[in-house]
């Protein structure tokens, strides 16, 4: 759930990151594997509160930051995470075209000391782009407690460069890398650690380079480049192509050297296909070579709590119900809990309404404009807040904690069996999660999945995971219609096991599209498939409540208070003014009415939905307020009440169990629209991700409604 | 000399070296940049309650891969 105005806003970052305005200020550069606290240390340095998760490839869009060491101001680029910059992938030429091009003086490398060896493929591949590097050697705590013990001093003078210990969390360390990022950056780094490869292919590169000092090249190293343009890396061709604006590879020394250079290497039993091999094996043999003079291990079992703790928790027979436990237990804290503050919230903006009121009167507001200020916007306002924030509030903290625990991927690897069935990616399932915060969210989350077309499904069928904006209306027609009439004990558990069905169906719904999809307008089958099980990590309680209230719960409601405030003006217009005898509002309803009834709901509903497009918060809202312009009722208090008001228009049990199948499955918001336009860069499949899942709601809800009105249940 | 076998037959528990990678293309790759080249020791871990994918240990980090993916992997048993 990377949800905060920076990964979904219109300060997100990909495309074209290099060319950011530094104004002066000295830009470094953070990389590091996914994973490995480069976030906790970005937040650290800068005090900007980027959402870190213990997922791989959680910065999906890059963030930036300033800080200030010693009265200099210093401009910190957070790359996404990745493991190498071979860019095998869209985050990998990110990263890969920022250290080249984007004019940093330092690049600091995160690395994960619990695992320094595989991290060191990224450190060794940096350093044959820059010398000017920094090793950020986190999580030492982690480290110290599974009894790794690392020579930080060999490993700088291995490497040839600064190498700092630290603790990002607990911020230990970081004095020192602000100190060596200052070093590093103001005294160009002597001669550095560079990976020798075999013999005919140093051959090569040496002539290559030759070659290369003929041109007006960017500041990389030259060696490197050789190496990028030998290895016929398309992806950088395009880059450095766009960066000197000319095509060097047309250049007939260049072509001349590159033919020489393959025909040396074919003598010497290298060709393109094993090019690639060699040289993958120097770097991973040189970081074993590093680590076995630099790691020592204590302990063999150093990580036997996480593997008994993954038995359980991935367990054959444990794994899936205890995901569907820890769903429903979610869900059950959520609706109890939040039932209290719901009613606080309600009594104040209550008191609060009449104390609005007699002074909007004392000022002698005109009529229309008291109307629409109390009725309209006020009353439309504070449900959004009384009903919204409280589950918000509670649901956001704890699904931020099973994050920050380490769970979510574990739910990818337990539930991937049923993704592949579907055609479809494991890491499908983490951008599902990223869909309970918010579907804009979970749709920028999908860049995590490699391969496109498995992408385009998460993409398309994210919406079936209900966001954070159609949970509350979920929850309170469940309580008004499907748990009355039980003692109180009982109606919030079973209020928890519906909303789960509800979210069960809709994953079902999500597996059924994903390989529908896979079988018809996006044929194929599924691809290569790695996921990063990452260690378990005490969850930061306080720092969890703190970050999702301001960043999720403030961004969320915001959001919904934003455009609730227009919707409430244009409802009570459209409730006001008449066309002929009747309200706008009832004569449109009335228009739709017909194919409302038709699917089990009414015209109200449908426009309700309609007019919810830029945030399907105000649903209820807007349908209260249309049955009240014409209702008796005119004040809000309580649930049952609501329920009173509804009967009152019609809605029987089936209404409301195609309601809560229509709040599941209709178009996505206008964010996530724009989201998806964005991401696909396609009108065809924002087109696609609208008309899905409205035609499978409304087909859903007719079925049901016209098969119950042929049994004559209904 | 024990023969060579497919790294989705190694049983859980049990450590191996790699001999022989014979993916292609994307996944080749991928493999490479979390250090499975000839000569990485991999150990099986658990497997996921379907059974595929199944977790490994490989160079200080926890991978899951899917048995399509690691049947092209070949390894010696080590211990």
């Amino acid at each position: 759930m990377g949800l905060t105005s920076k990964s979904t806003g219109l300060k997100a970052i990909d495309k074209g990151l290099y060319k950011i305005n530094s104004n002066d200020k000295t830009v470094i550069a953070l990389a590091g594997n996914p994973n490995v606290g480069k976030s906790t240390v970005f937040n650290a340095l800068t005090g900007l509160r980027q959402h870190t998760g213990n997922w791989a490839g959680k910065t999906v869009t890059s963030a930036l930051g300033a800080f200030t060491y010693n009265k200099k101001e210093y401009l910190l680029v957070d790359l996404p995470g990745t493991y190498s910059l071979m860019a095998h992938s869209h985050e990998e030429e990110v990263a890969r075209d920022f250290i080249c091009f984007g004019g940093s003086k330092a690049v600091i490398v995160v690395c994960d000391a619990t695992c320094l060896e595989r991290n060191l493929n990224l450190v060794l591949q940096t350093l044959e782009i820059t010398k000017n590097v920094i090793l950020c050697l986190n999580l030492m705590d982690e480290a110290a407690k599974k009894h790794i013990y690392i020579d930080t001093d060999s490993l700088s003078a291995q490497l040839g460069i600064p190498v700092i210990a630290t603790s990002a969390r607990s911020r230990e360390g970081l004095d020192k890398l602000l100190e060596a990022v200052e070093k590093t950056a103001e005294n160009n780094a002597s001669d550095s650690f560079k990976i020798r490869y075999i013999k005919p292919i140093e051959k090569v590169l040496d002539d290559i380079k030759g070659v290369l000092n003929n041109f007006n090249l960017p500041p990389i190293d030259k060696r490197w480049l050789a190496l990028r343009l030998l290895d016929c890396d398309d992806s950088f061709k395009r880059s450095l192509n766009d960066y000197l604006k000319e095509d060097i590879f047309k250049n007939p020394d260049i072509i001349k050297a590159l033919n020489d250079a393959y025909e040396y290497l074919n003598k010497n039993g290298i060709d393109k296909n094993n090019l690639k091999d060699k040289i993958v094996a120097s770097i991973v043999l040189t970081a074993e070579g590093i680590c076995t003079d630099c790691v020592r291990f204590e302990q063999c079992s150093f990580d036997k709590y996480d593997r008994k703790l993954d038995k359980i928790l991935t367990g054959r027979l444990t794994g899936i119900p205890i995901m569907l436990i820890l769903l429903a237990g979610v869900f059950f804290l959520t609706i109890t809990v939040s039932n209290y503050p719901s009613q606080w919230l309600s009594d104040f903006f209550l008191w609060f309404e009449a104390k609005l009121s007699s002074f909007l009167l004392y000022l002698h507001t005109p009529e229309t404009i008291y109307n629409i200020l109390i009725f309209g916007v006020y009353r439309v306002v504070s449900w959004v807040v009384a009903v919204m924030l409280p589950p918000m509030a509670i649901f956001f903290p704890l699904f931020t904690l099973l994050e920050d625990f380490g769970y979510l991927p574990r739910v990818a690897f337990n539930l991937d069996h049923h993704f592949k069935k579907a055609n479809a990616c494991g890491k499908q399932a983490l951008t599902m999660c990223m869909g309970f915060g918010c579907n804009a969210a979970g749709v920028v989350g999908c860049r995590i999945i490699d391969s496109p077309r498995e992408r385009l499904i998460a993409t398309l069928t994210n919406c079936f995971v209900p966001c954070n904006g159609r949970f509350p209306a979920l929850i309170a027609v469940i309580s008004m219609f499907l748990v009355c009439g039980i003692t109180s004990a009982f109606q919030s558990a079973l209020s928890a096991l519906i909303l789960t069905a509800v979210i069960l169906f809709g994953i079902l719904l999500t597996f059924l599209v994903s390989k529908l999809l896979s079988k018809t307008i996006i044929k194929g089958v599924p691809s290569s498939f790695t996921l990063e099980l990452p260690p378990y990590r005490r969850p930061q309680i306080l720092k969890v409540l703190v970050r999702s209230l301001l960043d999720r719960t403030v961004f969320v409601l915001g959001r919904a208070v934003i455009s609730a405030i227009p919707a409430g003006v244009i409802i009570w217009i459209m409730a006001n003014v008449n066309v002929g005898d009747i309200s706008l509002l009832n004569y449109i309803a009335g228009i739709l009415d017909p194919f409302g009834h038709l699917i089990g709901l009414d015209g109200v509903i449908i426009l309700a939905f309609i007019l919810g497009f830029p945030a399907n918060e105000i649903v209820i809202p807007i349908i209260m307020m249309a049955y009240m312009s014409t209702g008796t009722i005119t004040e809000y208090e309580s649930l049952a009440q609501l329920k009173t008001l509804f009967v009152d228009n019609g809605w029987t049990i089936v209404t409301a169990i195609n309601m809560l199948i229509f709040t599941l499955m209709h178009f996505p918001c206008s964010t996530t629209c724009l989201t998806i336009r964005k991401e696909t860069k396609s009108l065809k499949w924002t087109l696609l991700s609208i008309i899905i899942p409205t035609a499978l709601g409304i087909l859903i809800c007719l079925l049901l409604t016209q098969g119950l009105h042929l049994f004559g249940i209904y | 000399m024990e023969t060579a076998q497919s790294l989705n037959l190694l049983p859980v528990g049990k450590e191996a070296r790699v001999i022989n990678i014979t993916s292609s293309g994307s996944m080749r790759r991928r493999l490479q940049d979390i250090g499975i080249i000839e000569g990485t020791k991999i150990k099986c871990l658990y497997k996921s309650p379907a059974g595929d994918p199944v977790a490994y240990f490989i160079k200080g980090a926890v991978i899951a891969l899917r048995n399509q993916d690691s049947k092209n992997i070949f390894v010696l048993n080590y211990n």
